[in-house]
C-alpha cells in the first residue's frame, strides 16, 4: 500500500507544509470567487431588473455588454485587465484586483440574464390575479413576483457560483498564486525525488475543487427540486 | 340610490386602433346574476377586465355603488378588493400554499386577522369540499380543484360583487361539474355575480338575465328561459344554433 501512496507521488503532499499550500492556493481562487460573487449578485439583480425595463436603449446596451462578455474567452479578459490597462492607463493593479474586476463583470453580465429570465417567466395573470385582489403593485411585488423569482433563481446562480468556482483556475495566467500555481511550484520543486508527483497533486487539487464545488451543487439540485 | 351595484355606461375599448367593445351599456343589480354569452373574440373577457382596471378604455365609465373604476386612481386596490375575479386559466399562486393563497389578501390588503381569516377560509374550503387540501400546494391540485380553490380565494375577501371569466374553459368535462355546482350555490346565497360561460344548459340555470355579446356590441338581453326559447335576433339565433346538433341517427337506416 504505502508502495502506491509512493508510486503515485501522493507522499509529497505529506512534505512539508505542501498540503497547506495547496489549501491557501485554493483559498485564495475560493475568496477571489466569494468576493466577485458578493458584487456580482447585487449589480445583476440591478442588471436584470433593466434588462426587463421599457427603455430600448437601455436593454440594447446591456444586451451588447453581455453579449462581449460571453463571446471573450475568461483568459483574453484576464490578460486585458491585468496587462492591457498598465499599457494603456498606466494602472498598476494586483493580480487579485484584475481577477476579482473580471469575475465580477462576468458574474454581473451572466446573473443579470438569469434575473431577466426569471422575472419574465413569471406569467402576466399572476401580476394581474395579485392586483385583483386589491394588491397594490409594491404589495404585488413583495409577495407575489419576488417570492416566485428567487424561487427560480437560487438553483441558477448557485450553478454560476460553482462556474466562477472552477474558472478561477485560470488567474494562475496572470500570476496569482491560486491552488494549480502552488500546484506547479510542488510539482517543480520535487520532480527529481518523485517522478509522479504530478498525477498525485493533480489528483488532490481535482479532489479540492470537488470537495469545494460538490456541496454547493446538491443544494441547487436539492432546491430545484424543493420548488419546481 | 338605486339598487345598481355596478354600472357601465357607454363602455368603449380598442386595443391598437381596433375597436373591441363598442358603447356597451349595462347594470347589475344586488343579488343579481347576469351571464354574458357571445362568439369567441367577441369582447367577453376584455369587458371583465376592463370592469376590475385590468385594461384601460377609452371611454365610457364604470362605477360600482356610484365609485369609478379607474386605472391609476388612488382608490383603485380599495375597489378592486369589493369586486371578486376568477380567470379562464389557473392564476393560483404556486409558492404558497391552498390556505395561505386565500388568505394572502385577506391579511395583507385587509389587514384582518391571521387565525380569523385563517378559520373563515377552512370555513369556505369545507363547504366546496377541500378542507383536506389546505395544507396543498397548487401543483398538486386537479385543474377543478384548483378553481375551486381560486373562488374561495375571491369569496373570502367579501367582494359585493363576483366576476367569473369561463372558470370551466380549460377544464376536463368530469370537473366541470364540482365547480359549476359551487357558482350555483353561490347564486343561492344570493350573491352578485356577472358571469362568462359557454357553458349553455348551466347559463340557462343560473342567470337571471342573459347578455348576448357579438362584435363588442350587446346584440340581446333577455330572461334565460326567452333568450333560449325564443331568441329575437337573427345572430343570437346563429349562435344558439352551434350548440345543436341534427340527428344523424338516420344513417343506421342505411347500414342494414
Ligand atoms: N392584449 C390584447 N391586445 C390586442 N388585442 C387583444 C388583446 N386582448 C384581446 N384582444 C382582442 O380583443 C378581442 C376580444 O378578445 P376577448 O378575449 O375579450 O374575447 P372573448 O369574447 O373573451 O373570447 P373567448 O370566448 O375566446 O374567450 C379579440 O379579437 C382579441 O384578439
Ligand atoms: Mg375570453
Amino acid at each position: 500500500m504505502p508502495d502506491l501512496v509512493t508510486e503515485l507521488g501522493i507522499d509529497v503532499l505529506f512534505k512539508g507544509t505542501n498540503f497547506l499550500r495547496l489549501l491557501g492556493g485554493l483559498w485564495s481562487a475560493l475568496s477571489i470567487s466569494l468576493i466577485a460573487v458578493a458584487i456580482s449578485i447585487p449589480l445583476g439583480i440591478i442588471m436584470g431588473v433593466l434588462m426587463t425595463s421599457k427603455s430600448r436603449i437601455i436593454k440594447a446596451i446591456l444586451r451588447v455588454y453581455l453579449e462581449i462578455i460571453r463571446i471573450m474567452p475568461q483568459l483574453v479578459l484576464l490578460f486585458l485587465m491585468f496587462f492591457g490597462t498598465t499599457r494603456a492607463f498606466g494602472w498598476d493593479i494586483s493580480g487579485e484586483t484584475a481577477s476579482i474586476i473580471v469575475f465580477a463583470l462576468w458574474g454581473t453580465a451572466e446573473m443579470g440574464d438569469l434575473v431577466r429570465g426569471a422575472l419574465i417567466s413569471i406569467p402576466k395573470h399572476q401580476y394581474e390575479s395579485s392586483e385583483a385582489l386589491g394588491m397594490t403593485s409594491a404589495q404585488t411585488y413583495l409577495y407575489i413576483i419576488i417570492p416566485q423569482t428567487v424561487r427560480r433563481l437560487i438553483p441558477l446562480s448557485i450553478n454560476l457560483i460553482t462556474r466562477m468556482i472552477k474558472t478561477t483556475s485560470l488567474v494562475l495566467m496572470i500570476g496569482v498564486v491560486e491552488v494549480l500555481k502552488v500546484a506547479q511550484q510542488i510539482i517543480e520543486a520535487n520532480r527529481m525525488t518523485s517522478p509522479n508527483v504530478a498525477f498525485g497533486i493533480y489528483l488532490t487539487v481535482f479532489v479540492l475543487y470537488f470537495l469545494a464545488c460538490w456541496p454547493i451543487s446538491l443544494l441547487a439540485k436539492y432546491l430545484e427540486k424543493k420548488w419546481s | 340610490m338605486s339598487d345598481e351595484l355596478l354600472k357601465i355606461d357607454n363602455l368603449v375599448k380598442s386595443f391598437d386602433g381596433n375597436t373591441i367593445l363598442d358603447g356597451v351599456s349595462l347594470s347589475v343589480k344586488k343579488s343579481e346574476v347576469v351571464v354574458i354569452i357571445g362568439p369567441s373574440g367577441c369582447g367577453k373577457s376584455t369587458l371583465l377586465r376592463c370592469i376590475n382596471a385590468l385594461e384601460p378604455i377609452q371611454s365610457g365609465s364604470i362605477t360600482l355603488d356610484g365609485e369609478v373604476i379607474e386605472r391609476n386612481s388612488k382608490t383603485l386596490p380599495a375597489l378592486r378588493q369589493r369586486i371578486g375575479m376568477v380567470f379562464q386559466s389557473y392564476d393560483l399562486f404556486p409558492h404558497l400554499s391552498v390556505l395561505d393563497n386565500i388568505v394572502l389578501a385577506p391579511c395583507k390588503v385587509q389587514k384582518r386577522n391571521r387565525d380569523e381569516a385563517k378559520q373563515e377560509a377552512m370555513a369556505l374550503l369545507e363547504r366546496v369540499g377541500l378542507s383536506e387540501k389546505a395544507k396543498s400546494y397548487p401543483r398538486e391540485l386537479s385543474g377543478g380543484q384548483k378553481q375551486r380553490v381560486a373562488i374561495v380565494r375571491a369569496l373570502c375577501m367579501h367582494p359585493e360583487i363576483l366576476l367569473f371569466d369561463e372558470v370551466t374553459a380549460a377544464l376536463d368535462p368530469e370537473m366541470v361539474r364540482e365547480v359549476l355546482d359551487v357558482m350555483l350555490d353561490l347564486a343561492k346565497q344570493g350573491r352578485t355575480m356577472l358571469i362568462v360561460t359557454h357553458e349553455m344548459q348551466f347559463a340557462r340555470a343560473i342567470a337571471d338575465r342573459i347578455i348576448f355579446l357579438d362584435n363588442g356590441k350587446i346584440v340581446e338581453e333577455a330572461k334565460p328561459d326567452e333568450f333560449f326559447d325564443n331568441p329575437k335576433t337573427e345572430r343570437a339565433k346563429q349562435f344558439l344554433n352551434m350548440f345543436e346538433f341534427d340527428s344523424v341517427k338516420a344513417r343506421d337506416g342505411l347500414d342494414k
